[in-house]
């Protein structure tokens, strides 16, 4: 019976993974996430200001936690990093008006604030790094992650342009989303500021620090969890020589 | 009886029996020495409702039940509200847990026969809470208002268009709109935070009250109440209090350190307690690629989706839960524990629980012809669980089992006719085997071999 009981819960815990959010292709690269690395969310932090915060908003993250988390100074933060007119205890949202932005772009750019969680680390730095050189698109580039987003190539400096390889189908039986890192699908056509590795490191702080932005409690949570797992060992070792000591006379 | 209490509690029992129901329930209420580790999932259970009901309070004071402001709330809680990220978690991850332990429980009753008599209310007052459960957690999961969220909704009030003549009406009733919106979100709020938690409540009192007045069942299935000493107390009891009262916090501690580890460490678990697509605001215009409801609901959805015509599959899922109703009287054998029943017996029990992990499975994937088949496959043995369990309410004729054999045979393969045609017959007739295999061992097994003959109960618990 012990058996089975722990059948029935191996059987619900483990299971395959299931899909993520709609729209788009299954994420062509993997990469690292790592909430302790502060200084990485601190450079991705100053990344999504300068670069993403013009058109995308985040209305539902506060300047001030974002500071506080993060380990960055109130004045710092004020001078370095508030573009948007807001105040140090607001949420970091976009002057740009829905109207403008459908009119502008087709259609306007999802907040950010909890992308990460709906559509996964992977996926997102596979975005960053998915646009490619496109005759058809009417910006000049495609994203191979979301294809026909109305998402201009907002990083082209610092990337420069790619273009996709051409296509010897490689091999799609391989073991999908696996460690070995795939053989990346694009080819440089013009150089931008930073070099591949450059703009990799670059886009794995600036996806780093949209996980942490997604939830930032998850800061909090995993060493909250330790001691509440250290009490209830404790408290459990209390618990059964309790049981123990009162189920003495039974039998 | 107990006139001689002095000071507060004396005067309190005096005008209320605090005394008397405390002896009634726990320090004198005489339950089996040998519950094993099946018996921990009533108490668990409890403990989680109280925690869901307290953490939802808490969550109340700050969610907004707008569909402009529902999901934003539902952030605000999660970033601005002090400790709001471990309420909502314990929440969302609580009622996971909640069904979880509900089915554990379920399937204790099922082995040991806790539903026979005459414990068949206790088991009625079970299934309705189950059932209130899932429509709890199936309007608790609208608040939210991510993606999964309306659409999940919307797939499943649309479940009750189908129905004839009044469908229609009866989903704009249920909705108060023309698709699921602002009004709907407002109604399953009122609905998931007061109305069912109240009945939830009173049943699990009645469910409860039912079991306190005939007495708990135990894994050897004997009635302890058959055997008392000379002072009127079953030789095999003990007061409930204060030995499983220390037991139970035992389970209660191993219990809360699972949790607490999915609380802290993964509360989405992997898109299965909390939908990637769901932390999406809700769209009335972007119906999303694949939605799936949660999974605690995933074997009845992959029954609904093994029917082609709507309201066939609504039928066949209604069923599928309905059964349990009747249970105490389908089966009517009349040894309780599967310790004693039949070889066959067991072959029946471990393919249902098979049928049911592998529903659940299908449930959560996209749809592939093999799928289809094995959805269909995997709900026939669904209900062929409750009809063979009613075969073998009693020793049988050898020819009563083909008797049986031939005639479900017979419907299975007439239906497979039906909708059999040349682009899916190979796979029709595949999977035919499927429930056929399991029928031969389990009705023509019982007719030719001594498979199907249960041992003898003893007449004191063991261990």
């Amino acid at each position: 019976m012990k058996s089975l009981a722990r059948l029935i819960v191996s059987a619900i815990v483990l299971s395959t993974s299931t899909s993520f959010a709609a729209g788009g292709n299954a994420p062509a690269f993997h990469v690292n996430i790592d909430m302790d690395n502060r200084a990485s969310l601190q450079r991705g932090a100053t990344l999504f200001v300068n670069r993403c915060l013009s058109c995308h908003s985040a209305e539902f993250s506060r300047y001030n936690r974002v500071a506080d988390d993060l380990g960055i100074p109130q004045a710092v933060m004020e001078e370095n990093m508030i573009f948007t007119g807001r105040k140090f205890g607001q949420t970091m949202t976009v002057a740009m008006t829905t109207e403008n932005a459908t009119e502008w772009f087709g259609a306007p750019p999802p907040d950010l604030s909890v992308k990460a969680r709906a559509r996964g680390a992977d996926w997102i730095y596979s975005f960053l790094k998915g646009y490619y050189v496109s005759e058809d698109s009417p910006r000049g580039v495609d994203n191979l992650m979301l294809p026909g987003t109305a998402m201009p190539h907002v990083l082209w400096d610092l990337q420069g342009y790619q273009a996709l390889k051409a296509v010897d189908h490689q091999d799609e039986h391989a073991d999908s989303g696996h460690a070995a890192a795939p053989a990346s699908p694009f080819e440089l056509v013009q150089e931008g500021k930073m070099a591949a590795v450059q703009y990799d490191r670059a886009m794995t702080d600036l996806v780093n620090y949209l996980v942490y932005m997604a939830e930032p409690a998850q800061l909090k949570r995993k060493s909250v969890g330790v001691g509440v797992l250290f009490f209830l060992a404790a408290f459990g070792v209390i618990a059964y020589f309790l049981k123990k000591e009162f189920w003495k006379d039974i039998h | 009886m107990s006139k001689e209490k002095q000071g507060v509690l004396g005067w309190v029992d005096e005008r209320l029996p605090i005394v008397e129901f405390w002896e009634a329930h726990l320090s004198k209420y005489y339950a089996p020495k040998n519950f094993n580790f099946w018996y921990f999932f009533g108490s668990l259970a409890l403990l989680i409702l109280v925690m869901q009901i307290l953490t939802g309070i808490f969550l109340t004071m700050h969610y907004k039940p707008d569909a402009e402001l529902a999901f934003a709330s539902v952030e605000y809680i999660m970033r601005d509200v002090n400790w709001g990220w471990l309420i909502r978690y314990m929440h969302s991850t609580g009622a996971s847990a909640f069904f979880v332990v509900v089915y554990m429980h379920m399937l204790r009753g099922l082995m040991y026969g806790s539903f026979k008599q005459p414990r068949e209310l206790i088991w009625l007052f079970g299934v309705l809470i189950y059932v209130c459960l899932m429509a709890e957690a199936f309007m608790g999961y609208l608040l939210p208002w991510g993606q999964m969220s309306y659409w999940g909704a919307q797939v499943i009030v649309n479940l009750f268009g189908t129905i004839p003549v009044i469908g229609d009406q009866l989903a704009l009733f249920i909705r108060g709109d023309y698709v699921v919106s602002d009004a709907t979100l407002n109604r399953f709020f009122a609905l998931h935070v007061i109305a069912v938690p109240i009945v939830l409540l009173g049943l699990v009192v009645a469910h409860i009250a039912a079991l306190h007045t005939v007495g708990s069942n135990n894994p050897d299935g004997v009635e302890i109440k058959k055997n008392k000493g000379a002072d009127g107390i079953p030789l095999d009891g003990i007061p409930f209090h204060p030995y499983y009262t220390v037991k139970d916090i035992v389970g209660v501690v191993v219990f809360l350190f699972l949790f607490s580890i999915v609380v802290f460490y993964f509360p989405e678990m992997n898109g299965y307690f909390l939908e990637h697509a769901n932390f999406e605001p809700a769209n009335p215009l972007a119906t999303p690629e694949h939605i799936a409801p949660v999974w605690y609901f995933t074997p009845f959805y992959t029954v609904l989706r093994a029917i082609p015509n709507p309201f066939g599959g609504v039928v066949a899922m209604g069923a599928a839960v309905m059964i349990l109703f009747f249970l105490p009287w389908i089966d009517k054998n009349k040894v309780k524990s599967i310790r004693y029943r039949s070889v066959l017996y067991k072959v029946n029990l471990a393919v249902f629980l098979v049928a049911f992990v592998w529903l659940g499975y299908l449930g959560m994937q996209g749809v592939t012809p093999m799928r289809s088949e094995m959805a269909l496959r995997m709900s026939e043995l669904y209900f062929l669980f409750f009809v063979v369990l009613g075969v073998y309410s009693t020793n049988r004729s050898a020819f009563y089992y083909i008797k049986w054999f031939v005639i479900i045979i017979g419907i299975i393969s007439a239906y497979d006719l039906y909708r059999s045609n040349a682009e899916i017959a190979a796979l029709v007739w595949q999977t035919w085997l499927v429930p056929v295999a399991f029928l031969v061992v389990a009705l023509l097994g019982a007719a030719f071999t001594n498979l199907d003959q249960d041992k003898t109960v003893p007449e004191r618990v063991t261990e």
